[in-house]
């Protein structure tokens, strides 16, 4: 690697670091505000205008709290806990391409921290690791809540992690790769063409069913609502944190909004084309190309710009979509999270391995 | 115990279009009109009937009360602790007249039983005090509120 290759890599890991970084302080914000709205509440608004500083004034809060250590906790795990939960957090991001590749120089920019071969299998194995930190939580803080909140945890990661892993079987068969690039490229093109409007070759068109499972799997795996039985407030507090306070909790608070970023933009990647433009862009594109004298270079930054622009809207309505469930639909009961896991998604998700192969076979899709 | 018995049509059952309606009503409350009030600049409209904190009437300069001690016996918290005293024109007044506020249940039985309208509640709500205070003769008398 020389000086070019090494600049482009941290300038790529910079801005998706803080683009995740800052998705969880807007995050916050739109969970809070967005539950106040659904319930016909104002929220929070005080802190400057609309209450956009909210999340910098928790922020500080939450570095300047107490941070007491309880007596009868497993030190070494009670404090490496957080950590565990948020490094694959972090991690998984990495195989999420943001937009198409682009030429400078000769040389060519991958938009994309790690293109491996893997693709999505590294996701998957990746993005189970956080499960590690649940369980330390829970086991080493040495308290009957949190020992429970992480056992459910597990159970459901587990149940869940099966159909979700089953559910993307049709995506990878579909477009015949693993790579999330060449899926991406794959959706991006013409379906058929409906009079001015072209469809393009979407992954939610081929497989709707294999959407929903993974949508509902997606939501277990990062222990939101309905599927938060591993916080459940009602019934253990707070599962496997409650015995965490200060930056030790915000760590937890930031892993679990940084996995929702991921899984976002990997329903996004999937299921909506990714960073292919979003309808009305190519156009407004081809407008730009035509009337300006840009240079091509420059040309080739407004589209590369454009596509990060599609890629998150997408990933933003998926963020909404998150708050939007989480406020509409109640918890599931325990019995019922196993039963739906077992019996619903998982015989959905390998009837859809099936469907799909069929159709393929028969030369459909 | 019986069990109530639901019946699921095919749709509820199949739980999604089911999901994609509270969807929409919890999307429509976003827009709808916040019942919020905000507090220090907006106040909630309380009825003129609210009782709230204490205060002694006054007319021409001269408090309303006469140390009847009606409302102290009315009392059902025994809050209000008043000695009775004479002025130069013979007449009763009460040279301390003290509200314990901590132990009024704001129950308005005083107002009731005071024949000269001299103690009566206003709609003050406010009263958190970082001590226990027991108001004065002085402080009562003070025109409050909007009463």
């Amino acid at each position: 690697m020389d000086l070019f290759e090494w600049i482009v890599l941290v300038a790529k890991i910079v801005v998706v670091l803080g683009g995740l970084l800052g998705s969880v302080a807007v995050m916050e914000l739109v969970e809070r505000r967005g539950s106040a709205f659904m319930q016909m509440r104002l929220g929070p608004n005080r802190v400057g205008p609309f209450g956009l500083l909210q999340p910098i004034a928790d922020g500080i809060k939450f570095f300047f709290k107490e941070d007491p250590i309880p007596a009868h906790v497993e030190k070494f795990y009670y404090l490496i806990a957080p950590a565990v939960c948020l490094l694959p957090a972090v991690m998984v991001f990495a195989v999420i391409p943001f937009a198409a590749p682009m030429i400078v120089d000769g040389r060519q920019i991958v938009f994309q921290i790690a293109d491996l071969n893997v693709g999505i299998l590294y996701f998957f194995a990746v993005a189970s690791l956080g499960i590690y930190g649940i369980i330390m939580a829970g086991w080493s803080s040495n308290n009957k809540y949190s020992l429970l909140g992480a056992m459910r945890s597990s159970s459901q990661m587990i149940s869940y992690e099966l159909s979700m892993g089953l559910s993307v079987v049709g995506i990878i068969m579909t477009f015949s790769s693993v790579q999330l690039g060449q899926i991406v490229q794959g959706q991006g093109e013409i379906l058929f063409n409906l009079g001015p409007l072209s469809i393009p070759k979407w992954g939610i068109l081929f497989q709707p069913l294999g959407f929903l499972v993974f949508l509902t799997a997606v939501f277990a795996e990062t222990n939101r609502l309905p599927f938060d039985l591993p916080e459940g407030e009602s019934e253990i507090i707070a599962g496997y944190h409650t015995e965490y306070g200060s930056m030790k909790f915000a760590t937890f608070f930031m892993a679990e909004y940084m996995n929702m970023a991921t899984v976002s933009a990997l329903v996004a990647t999937l299921f909506f084309g990714g960073w292919q433009m979003l309808p009305g862009l190519p156009w407004l594109h081809g407008m730009i190309a035509s009337v300006s004298d840009l240079s091509p270079l420059v040309l080739d930054i407004v589209r590369v710009l454009f596509q990060i622009f599609s890629f998150t809207v997408k990933l933003a309505f998926f963020l909404w979509f998150f708050v939007w469930v989480r406020w509409t639909l109640p918890r599931f009961r325990y019995d019922q999270l196993m039963h739906f896991g077992w019996k619903v998604l998982l015989p959905l998700s390998l009837l859809n391995i099936g469907v799909t192969a069929g159709l393929i076979f028969y030369g459909v899709i | 115990m019986g069990q109530i018995e639901v019946k699921h049509g095919l749709f509820q059952r199949f739980y999604l279009i089911e999901i994609i309606k509270g969807l929409f009503i919890t999307i429509r409350k976003v827009f709808s009109k916040k019942v919020t009030i905000q507090y220090p600049e907006q106040r909630r409209q309380y009825s003129d009937r609210f009782r709230g904190m204490h205060y002694i009437k006054v007319t021409n300069g001269v408090e309303n009360c006469t140390a009847c001690m009606l409302c102290s016996t009315v009392c059902p918290s025994e809050c209000i602790y008043i000695e009775a005293g004479e002025r130069a024109d013979k007449e009763k007044y009460p040279v301390r007249f003290e509200i314990d506020l901590m132990r009024c249940c704001f129950c308005g039985m005083c107002e009731e039983a005071c024949p000269k309208d001299a103690i009566k509640l206003s709609g003050i709500y406010e009263m958190s005090q970082s001590k226990r205070t027991v108001f004065d003769k002085k402080f009562l008398v003070e025109q409050r509120g909007s009463k």
